[in-house]
């Protein structure tokens, strides 16, 4: 057993809703208890979807364990059938149907319900939510497109886009956003999958000449088959951030035969300006702590780096299957890659790295709201409020806009930076204020229940136990900025235990500063 | 004071129905159950859907360090590989490491924990041996198989009534016990008018901490506040405590009626009685009344969610003047929702248990003004132009008594007064994004 206070994906038959619910004409039935409904808000509340997710559950009860689940499920299927009339049908088991072994891949090709059954099995106890939707994405695909032809005379501009899917983080726009990047580079989009295909869709992948995943965790599965199966190469450079989608563009291109002289789109690019414009220069080093799924995860931290001039002080996934590629990217930036899906690790890791800003997933946004970091939201698993109304794509250069203003936002803006350094016993702008353009969500008075309630506040950690502060150093110490103090403090111990300095006085202080000098 | 009823004597047809059932599952009671009482850790034993569905279910409530928790069960549990009370007992000391301020440990058992028998009871009580009830842990089942929603809190409840049988802590008999969590602000102002009334010791069930209850005995009468409690009443009667019949305190009619059950029971006077809830009374009927004209003759379709339902619908029709089309609960306890069954006009359908296509068939086909539903169908709805109440707010919003009697009429004319607001010149043409 495991012990989760919150986890990061949910089971793998989700992966699955969300396929089903990506496509048109799939229907779902799942073999699951009563409760298991749940999931449905996922789509009609988090995404707002204005119909239900195309999926029927048997919700079998305690009484019916005494009958024949098996007919439940049966029975489920020809009403799903009969009333839905998808152009086909997966058949899948919850965790908890998964333990009463009813065959539902036997049952449903003994139902004769006159379209293709596609039967999953999703190990609920060894696997999860993208693990799911990518395996149920590629038994879609070899069912519909494999037997099928690929072409001779293909044109070399066509592609297929892999990935995007139902609940994945701005995936909406982003699809917008590459298309009419591609398009807009003489690119021939044919089939986009599996958000809004059809089967008849599906069946089609193997006329394009060359495939595009631009979510990893879903569509490279499928990338794989189709080019080991019709020979169709494929391009997995994720274009998330200014940088990735120049390389992105340059590798589509050279794919579909187009020369790399003239790649269009870079007029929309105003991220790099920004970032260049010397209001920009303050964000120098910001600390930077990054997690999320690895594809996110990984673009943010090179975007912070590269383009933003930040410091990335740590990375992170939740995602297992990708802990080799998060590991390479940390490398680049000369931190260790965390890899885990305990978010208590994630909190620790976040203290020790004493972050000024985190991007990460909805519970980062807790863990930074709880410490008072800024935080940003980069990656799935997301609430509501990161499936918004306007355009907000991540990819493509319109997404880099877009991320340079939300990463940034949640920062203490310039000015106001300096004056708090200069004047910090201003009396009502003081550095227990919020940051002016924010609207106060946790007020300087949670400040001071955290620090009561012995919360681990990142800004006023208690002292280590073997360092001493003189009270003048502590006093001297409170003088420097709080979204840097807890870095200083930590160095200043740093230094003292390195030099047997005991106590640690405001001479110690400043030695530190000029021996570190940040 | 009740009015005479309107009711046939004997209830119309109940459409009993089995099929996919579109509901929560008793762990989702959890949400409440541990901000109602402040000490309390509950422990799911269950796969990694039930950890996702408490999240999902709790949204934005999931802090950093909640008091809820599952222990995911793993492919070496159930292959056998490895001891699974071993792995509990391990997972709780690692938990009680973390939250020493832990005083009461509930192991929450799930689909997965019960379908493989495991035996949630015998780890309960070998790890209250075990911890000395330092923290006292108790067991109780919130699987979907086994429960709908707010039965969670009623297995919860039932549990801790039979631990106090075993483990009756002080020898003070209860009086009154008032079963069924309602919000703090409800609890203190229920306490304020028993207390006018002049009956003292009253407990309830829960309470915010998780002291032991005080013994219940032959002398001890229970009140239920909420209608789901059919397993705590029998735990209650089991130790010889006598249930109050009375309606549920929703609105004014049905607090009154359910203060005056409490108070005929206990020989309140009628003059007391009259004196102490004439003012609580009228400000009820006043807040009602300001939403009276949007709900009046609206014909409202509730579906299956929390067994509220009946009391809901009885409320809407005799308070507000409502039309009810058809009752939906997932589970009728025939004898406790009696009265509220009884008050409701002859024409109106009740239905058990749910086929959420043929309710969807049956709903769409009858155009209600108001659909009470969940939130799987809730948008869905609305994007086809039918106006919804999303039903699980009545188990999270403060409903029950005199002074929320206003607030309950304002929920449910709240998504009918923003239909008027925001149709305005854009009539007909239905926008949503596919």
């Amino acid at each position: 057993m495991k012990l989760t206070m919150w986890t990061y994906e949910g089971p793998p038959h989700v992966g699955a809703m969300r396929i089903a619910a990506s496509m048109k004409g799939v229907h779902y039935v799942l073999h699951a208890p009563q409760g298991d409904t749940y999931a449905d808000l996922l789509f009609t509340m988090i995404e707002r979807r204005p119909s239900r997710p195309p999926v029927t559950y048997t919700t079998f009860q305690a009484r019916d364990l005494a009958g024949s689940t098996a007919d439940v499920f049966k029975s489920a299927c020809r009403d799903a059938v009969e009333r839905f009339q998808p152009d086909a049908l997966l058949v899948g088991a919850s965790c908890t149907a998964e333990l009463l072994q009813d065959d539902h891949a036997g049952l449903a090709r003994t139902l004769d319900v006159g379209i293709p059954v596609v039967p999953l099995e999703l190990p609920s106890y060894q696997k999860k939510e993208a693990w799911g939707a990518a395996e149920t994405f590629y038994r879609l695909v070899r069912s519909f497109a494999g037997g099928r032809e690929h072409p001779t005379e293909i044109a070399p501009n066509c592609c297929n886009i892999l990935g995007p899917s139902a609940l994945g983080f701005r995936n909406r726009d982003d699809v917008t956003e590459i298309c009419r990047l591609l398009s807009a580079n003489g690119i021939d989009v044919r089939v986009v999958a599996p958000l809004g295909a059809t089967v008849a869709d599906l069946a089609k992948l193997p006329e394009a000449a060359f495939n595009i995943v631009l979510y990893p965790e879903i569509g490279e599965s499928v990338a794989r088959y189709l080019k080991k199966t019709f020979g169709m190469p494929f391009v997995s450079t994720v274009p998330i951030g200014i940088g990735a989608t120049r390389t992105f563009l340059a590798e589509v291109r050279a794919l579909a035969g187009l020369s790399n002289d003239e790649p269009v789109g870079e007029a929309e690019d105003r991220a790099t300006w920004y970032s260049r414009s010397i209001d920009s220069n303050y964000l120098t080093n910001k600390r930077v702590f990054v997690f999320g799924d690895a594809t996110h995860a990984i673009a943010a931290a090179r975007i912070a780096a590269r383009e933003l001039g930040f410091k990335v002080c740590g990375l992170g996934t939740y995602m297992r299957e990708f802990a080799r590629e998060v590991r390479e990217a940390a490398e680049e930036f000369g931190v260790e890659a965390l890899i885990s899906d305990d978010h208590l690790d994630v909190e620790q890791a976040i203290i020790d790295a004493r972050p000024e800003l985190v991007l990460g997933t909805q519970m980062e946004r807790h863990i930074a709201k709880r410490l008072r970091v800024p935080c940003a939201v980069i990656s799935a698993p997301v609430h509501v409020q990161d499936f918004p109304a306007r355009y907000s794509p991540q990819m493509g250069f319109e997404g880099a806009n877009v991320i340079f203003d939300s990463w940034v936002h949640p920062l203490m803006m310039g000015l106001e930076e300096h004056l708090l350094q200069m004047f910090r016993d201003d009396f009502e702008f003081n550095d227990q204020a919020q940051a002016s353009h924010l609207h106060g969500h946790s007020p300087a008075s949670a400040d001071a229940a955290g620090e009561a309630d012995g919360g681990t506040m990142l800004m006023a950690q208690a002292p280590s136990e073997d360092a001493v502060w003189t009270p003048d150093a502590e006093r001297e110490l409170k003088k420097v900025p709080f979204f840097v103090r807890g870095k200083a403090r930590r160095n200043t111990e740093l230094f003292a235990t390195r030099k047997g300095i005991r106590p640690i006085t405001v001479e110690t202080l400043y030695d530190a500063k000029a021996h570190f000098a940040r | 004071m009740n009015q005479p009823l309107v009711s046939c004597a004997t209830p119309s047809a109940t459409i009993r129905q089995r099929g996919q059932h579109e509901v929560f599952c008793g762990l989702t009671s959890i949400i409440w159950l541990h901000r109602k009482v402040q000490d309390a850790f509950f422990l799911v034993v269950g796969s990694r859907t039930c950890a996702h569905l408490i999240q999902s279910a709790a949204g934005v409530m999931i802090f950093s360090e909640p008091r809820f928790a599952t222990a995911i069960m793993e492919e070496r549990d159930l292959a056998g590989m490895v001891d699974m009370h071993d792995e509990l007992d391990r997972e709780v000391a690692r938990l009680l490491e973390r939250r020493p301020d832990i005083r009461m440990l509930v192991l929450v058992g799930s689909c997965p924990s019960e379908v493989i028998k495991f035996d949630l009871n015998r780890a309960a009580e070998r790890l209250d041996r075990r911890y000395g009830s330092k923290p006292r842990v108790l067991c109780y089942s919130g699987s979907g198989i086994e429960t709908t929603f707010t039965q969670g809190e009623d297995n919860f409840l039932a549990a801790l009534v039979r631990d106090q049988a075993v483990h009756g802590a002080s020898d003070k008999i209860a009086k009154l016990v008032v079963a069924g969590s309602v919000a703090d602000v409800v609890e203190d102002q229920f306490t304020r008018l028993l207390d006018d009334l002049g009956l003292e010791d009253v407990v309830f069930l829960p309470g915010r901490s998780s002291d032991r209850l005080p013994r219940i005995g032959p002398n001890t009468r229970f009140v239920l506040a909420q209608p789901y409690l059919g397993a705590t009443a029998a735990a209650l009667e089991s130790l010889g405590a006598t249930r109050i019949n009375a309606l549920f305190p929703l609105g004014e009619e049905g607090t009154t009626a359910w203060l005056k059950a409490i108070a005929d029971t206990f020989g309140v006077s009628p003059a007391r009685f009259a004196a102490v809830t004439e003012a609580p009374r009228r400000r009820a009927l006043e807040a009602t009344a300001h939403y009276r004209p949007t709900i009046e003759g609206k014909r409202v379709f509730l579906f299956p969610d929390s067994q509220l339902e009946p009391s809901l619908a009885r409320y809407l029709s005799r308070e507000l003047d409502a039309e009810i089309i058809e009752v939906g609960s997932p589970y009728l306890h025939r004898e406790h929702v009696a009265g509220e069954l009884a008050m409701l006009p002859p024409r109106v359908s009740i239905s058990e248990g749910q086929d959420v296509e043929i309710q969807i068939d049956r709903c769409r086909a009858a155009k209600p003004d108001l659909v009470v539903c969940g939130m799987g169908l809730a948008n869905p709805f609305e994007a086809q132009g039918i106006v919804t109440k999303w039903s699980i707010e009545f188990a999270f919003t403060p409903i029950q008594g005199y002074e929320q009697a206003g607030d309950l009429a304002e929920l449910f004319a709240r998504p009918l007064t923003r239909k008027a607001m925001i149709a305005g010149d854009r009539s007909g043409s239905r926008r949503v994004a596919s």
